[in-house]
């Protein structure tokens, strides 16, 4: 059997793990057009602000890679040619034949799309090399731009910030993440970046990138206000890289559209990870995540399909752990309340299922920490966590596994409640019950 | 420092590597490797974290540092079953 997975991330390692498991003979090759092959993308933040070197992010030694059996070929794919079973590169290799293919090829920033983008010195953060590049232009820089919101933006605006420049921060809306962040979240988050010394700037929208001799020198908001800057770095947005599929005419929405076994409309072609756009049998749609869990978990479940055991991925509540402006940060079930003007569409770390209309919602603030929760008929919907992360774990199995809380419910709704004490007690009980 | 504070560092320290070792939640982890990059003896924290698997190694001195830098709350300190009241109440218990 003939595997060819195109993508270097963790959705293809996870693949190349589960079709080991069930098949040692067979061939492997993952074909990927990053330099840098597999690392960890969402480590690329914390190279940002120097917690770490670069060599770190890579999770596998060459040997550990050698175990799994697999060729690595590093090239970027033309086309998929259904009829014959094969891809087409771009450059002159000639064409691999494939018996199940697995598209695992992400997505990408959504381009900022103004006069003047094009300049040196405006940046995205999809891969290393990104990541590189910023650091380089700011080390001889003194002031940023970063535009956006969500979490890729808010590691950009730190990152920054840890290399001591000046950052004004951009936001179209009133306030940060709104999508998914209640207005005093937002507010905890701005405050501590203010704190930073980040300068933040609210309704504003930029209209052009203005620079010299090619390089960025500052841009224009729609207001009429100018700002001076030497690198403008954006992410508003991530877009699925369905070209390839679409090409080939197999069925695509937002993402390429797979059923719960990961599988295309072509039963040997499958999908997996932030490319994906994944049926989902118990809401009957189709959903998209940028979540390095589910990119996992869709990972291995393909190779599991692809190698011939039936293995069905059932979505479980979105799950995410992030840090804003320093602060741990776990987000489960549903939570938001829809549109957020900095973003088009879906964000990196970011669910689609996080943005549904809330039944009720309750919350507790202690200093910088805070859990909110979203309370249904009998069982609790969505959390978020931010700060002490005691009560993550809890709140997680309490949702995930649809525990009926109706014991506490009445309590949980009562004006200033202290929600974290009645649900760490209703956690204790339940332990011991257990 | 006298000597029986010595001994009482000591003595903690004991403590906490006869009952605690440091635990994934594998579901938070992104494979950053924050935690391998600050171990001081080199033990792969982040290769348990992939697993799901608890740092059962015969090296590691339960520091601390892949807990307290881990961005992500990925891992914990847990006590092992051992010595615990809790496996002790199993065992009496039958179950």
């Amino acid at each position: 059997m003939n595997y060819v997975i195109i993508g270097s991330g963790v959705a293809g390692i996870a693949a190349i793990e589960a079709i080991r498991s069930v098949d040692k003979a067979g061939k492997v090759v993952m074909i990927g057009d990053d330099p840098h092959g597999f690392y960890s993308r969402p480590g690329l933040a914390y190279y940002l602000t120097g917690e770490l070197h670069d060599k770190a992010l890579f999770p596998r030694t060459s040997e550990d890679l050698r175990r799994l059996n697999f060729q690595y070929v590093r090239a970027r794919v033309s086309r998929i040619l259904q009829d014959q079973h094969a891809l087409e590169f771009t450059s002159d290799q000639a064409p691999l034949v494939y018996d199940r293919l697995l598209i695992a090829v992400g997505a990408q920033a959504i381009p900022l799309e103004v006069p003047g983008a094009n300049l040196e010195g405006v940046l995205k953060l999809d891969h290393m090399e990104d990541a590189k590049r910023i650091l380089k232009l700011a080390r001889r820089g003194k002031t940023a731009v970063v535009v956006g919101g969500g979490i890729t933006a808010l590691e950009l605006v730190e990152g920054l910030v840890s290399r001591k420049l000046k950052v004004h921060y951009l936001l179209r809306g009133d306030r940060y993440w709104s999508n998914v962040l209640d207005e005093q979240e937002s507010h905890i988050v701005e405050q501590r970046l203010q704190e930073e010394g980040v300068k933040l700037h609210h309704h504003s929208e930029v209209i052009e990138v203005t620079g010299k001799n090619g390089r960025v020198n500052g841009l224009r908001l729609l207001n009429g206000q100018t700002l001076k800057c030497d690198l403008v770095a954006y992410a508003i947005g991530i877009r699925p890289q369905v070209r390839l599929a679409k090409e080939a005419g197999l069925a695509i929405d937002r993402g390429i559209l797979v059923n719960e076994y990961l599988q295309t409309n072509d039963p040997d072609i499958f999908a997996a990870g932030d490319v994906a756009q994944v049926y989902d049998p118990r809401s009957g749609r189709s959903v998209l995540d940028s979540l390095w869990g589910p990119a996992r978990q869709q990972g291995y479940a393909a190779g599991l399909n692809m190698a011939g055991k039936p293995f069905a991925y059932i979505k479980t509540v979105p799950f995410n752990v992030t840090r804003l402006a320093g602060l741990t940060t776990t987000i489960i079930g549903t939570v938001g309340r829809g549109r957020d003007e900095d973003l088009v569409g879906i964000a990196r770390g970011d669910s689609e299922t996080w943005r549904q209309l809330p039944e009720c919602m309750i919350a507790q603030t202690g200093e910088v920490n805070r859990v909110r929760l979203l309370v249904g008929e009998k069982t609790l919907l969505g959390a978020i966590v931010i700060g002490d992360q005691k009560l993550s774990y809890p709140l997680e199995k309490i949702i995930s596994e649809n525990v009926d809380i109706s014991p506490i419910r009445e309590k949980l709704l009562i004006p200033n409640a202290k929600i974290g004490d009645i649900v760490a007690g209703f956690w204790a009980e339940a332990r011991i019950k257990r | 420092m006298g000597l029986l504070t010595f001994f009482k560092h000591d003595t903690d320290k004991h403590t906490v590597l006869a009952s605690g070792q440091v635990v994934p939640d594998s579901a938070r982890c992104v494979q950053c490797g924050i935690c391998t990059y600050n171990c001081p003896i080199g033990i792969d924290v982040r290769a348990h974290a992939w697993r799901g698997a608890p740092v059962i190694h015969s090296q590691c001195i339960t520091c601390g540092e892949c807990v307290a830098r881990c961005p992500r709350g990925v891992l914990r300190f847990e006590q092992t079953d051992l010595f615990t009241s809790e496996a002790i109440l199993r065992t009496k218990g039958g179950g």
